[in-house]
């Protein structure tokens, strides 16, 4: 199972141990992540999903939907170059220890 | 203001408190998870009458149903996160009563549970078709739970004919699923367009236009008088005498908000649970959010039936039994998958508003809405961008300039974020 390190706004990190297969946004729900709200429940219509990943891992998990990319440009906390919507990441053995980062709005 | 401020003090729960939230969906759940945010260290119990322990309603109409997501993904929480947050959860028993004088709440199993502070957060439920349509026949399924969905799914495996009644967003959704199946829908709606409660004459027509371009027929302007058949439906009359077969029916005919626990408690009911601007019933010790809650405002009574209001309004009571004193600020928002269209509403549009089209250049559109020269809602469909630009000019309370935003080649500035 990896371990996802949720880098939370005010600094504090969060480990949660992650099931492959799901998504960041529902491994962050899980252990109620501040700043996780995801309202919609994953349909990529809400954007307060937000994270930063580092870049490696975004060249790595490849290219992202233009819905998504759309999304991004204007979510809550401004978009980054490693900013995605977390429901939209699959949790897999490439992210664990990964640094994942809730922007601060 | 109904309560004064010694009332707030006196309900202010401490370490020793108890609070018993009733209902185990998004806003019961949201309330817990709330309450802990803000450091209430008390007893939390969170009584659900379902089986199942919180889960997301959204996707039974739409992923869900398609089998697209698997069951386990549609619960809120891991199972082990209640016991890490010390919330006590029954599940699958029903409170049927509040002892108010006592502060108890009596459960259908026979247990009874004392708190200092009660929350109402029992949802809504969906309305069913009179007896005198639906005439007993087996094969007739409303929408609203899991066990809804599980009872719905071998019925549509048959595939074969589907009459929708009442096209509403859920009506509509199920529509879209069932013609992914390879279903032949139909949909009788009422009302002389579908969504005519819930979404603008412009979004309803384009929605409509979907569905018809992937081969669902409407019936608008008609209501069904009967439905057909021996023990199982095979049918619908129509008020004007049209005959449809169907093997299924699904009645999406809107929901009510469930309020037999609190109207037998003799709290205040005026459509849902009458509570202030802060979520606080005429019962200084009893609290309601989500679905069953009517939030009293200065522009007049608000009652909503999303994920959004859900989650917002649970936040809210948590935050108030705190202590915080704040009032509702409601930031309606809703979504709706069908087919390859996702639609996307921030605000509160209303019949008689001014509508704005901006077409893009591709598919998406949205629908912009200008009541006495201020934007109050925006609707994008497929069209992300426009929809997150006019949610925030709803939240910083600015108005985009209506030839802008009706020549898709200008660009809009969102105001930035506050
Ligand atoms: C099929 C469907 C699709 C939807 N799609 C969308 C969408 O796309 N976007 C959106 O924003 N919203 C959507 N909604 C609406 C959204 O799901 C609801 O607004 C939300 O679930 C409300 O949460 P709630 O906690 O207030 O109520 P509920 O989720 O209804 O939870 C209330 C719970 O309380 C329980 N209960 C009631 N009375 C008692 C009692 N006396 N004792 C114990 N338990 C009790 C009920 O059994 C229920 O489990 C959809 C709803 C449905 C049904
Ligand atoms: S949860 Fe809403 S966009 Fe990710």
């Amino acid at each position: 199972m990896p371990t996802i390190r949720f880098l939370l706004a005010d600094g504090a990190e969060l480990a949660v141990e992650a099931q492959n297969g799901r998504t960041l946004m529902e491994t962050a729900l899980e252990s109620s992540v501040p700043g996780i709200i995801a309202e919609c429940n994953g349909s990529a219509a809400c954007a307060t999903c937000h994270v930063v990943l580092p870049e490696e891992i975004m060249v790595a998990l490849g290219p992202i939907s233009e819905h998504e990319n759309d999304m991004l440009d204007f979510a809550e906390a401004p978009r980054e170059s490693g900013s995605r919507l977390s429901c939209q990441v699959r949790v897999s053995d490439m992210l664990d220890n990964v640094s994942v980062r809730i922007p601060s709005a | 203001m109904p309560h004064d401020i010694d009332h707030l003090v006196a309900a202010r729960p401490g370490n020793e408190s108890s609070i018993v939230i009733v209902g185990a969906g998004q806003a019961g759940l949201s309330t817990a998870e709330k309450l802990r945010a803000n450091g209430f260290v008390g007893s939390i119990t969170l009584v659900g009458e379902e089986p199942d322990a919180p889960y997301q309603r959204p996707p039974l109409s739409k992923a869900y149903l398609l089998g697209e997501l698997e069951r386990a993904r549609l619960k809120l929480k891991a199972e082990d996160w209640y016991a890490r947050n010390r919330i006590a959860l029954r599940l699958g028993t029903r409170v049927a009563s509040i002892d108010r004088a006592r502060r108890r709440v009596c459960l259908a199993d026979g247990a009874i549970l004392a708190y200092d502070c009660l929350v109402l957060a029992t949802g809504a439920i969906a309305r069913k078709l009179p007896q005198a349509i639906s005439r007993g026949l087996a094969g007739i399924f409303t929408i609203r739970t899991l066990a809804d969905i599980d009872a719905l799914r071998p019925a549509l495996e048959k595939r074969g004919k589907l009459l929708v009644i009442g096209g509403g967003y859920i009506g509509l959704e199920i529509a879209a699923v069932a013609r992914g199946l390879g279903m032949t829908v139909d949909v009788v709606e009422a009302a002389e367009r579908p969504l005519a409660r819930v979404a603008s004459a412009e979004t309803a027509a384009s929605v409509e236009a979907l569905h018809r371009s992937r081969g669902v027929t409407f019936h608008v302007g008609k209501a069904v008088s009967e439905l057909l058949g021996a023990d199982r439906v095979a049918g619908a009359r129509l008020g004007d005498g049209t005959i449809i077969a169907a093997d299924v029916v699904v009645a999406g005919i809107g929901g009510m908000p469930e309020t037999a626990l609190a109207a037998g408690a003799g709290l205040a009911i005026d459509n849902g649970i009458a509570v202030d601007a802060y979520g606080r019933s005429d019962d200084p010790f009893i609290w309601a959010a989500g679905d069953c809650a009517n939030f009293s405002l200065s522009g007049g009574g608000l009652r909503m039936e999303s994920v959004g209001n859900a989650i917002d309004s649970a936040d809210l009571v948590a935050r108030n039994i705190m202590g915080a004193r704040q009032p509702y600020r409601p930031k309606p928002w809703f979504w709706s998958d069908q087919f390859d269209l996702k639609l996307q509403i921030a605000g509160l549009s209303r019949p008689g508003d001014t509508v704005v089209v901006r077409q893009g250049a591709g598919p998406g559109r949205s629908h912009w809405y200008y009541r006495e020269g201020r934007l109050v809602a925006v609707d994008g469909l497929n069209a992300p961008r426009d929809y997150l630009v006019g949610k925030r000019f709803l939240a910083a309370s600015a108005s985009p300039d209506p030839v802008l935003v009706a020549d898709p080649m200008q660009a809009l500035e969102a105001p930035a974020n506050n």
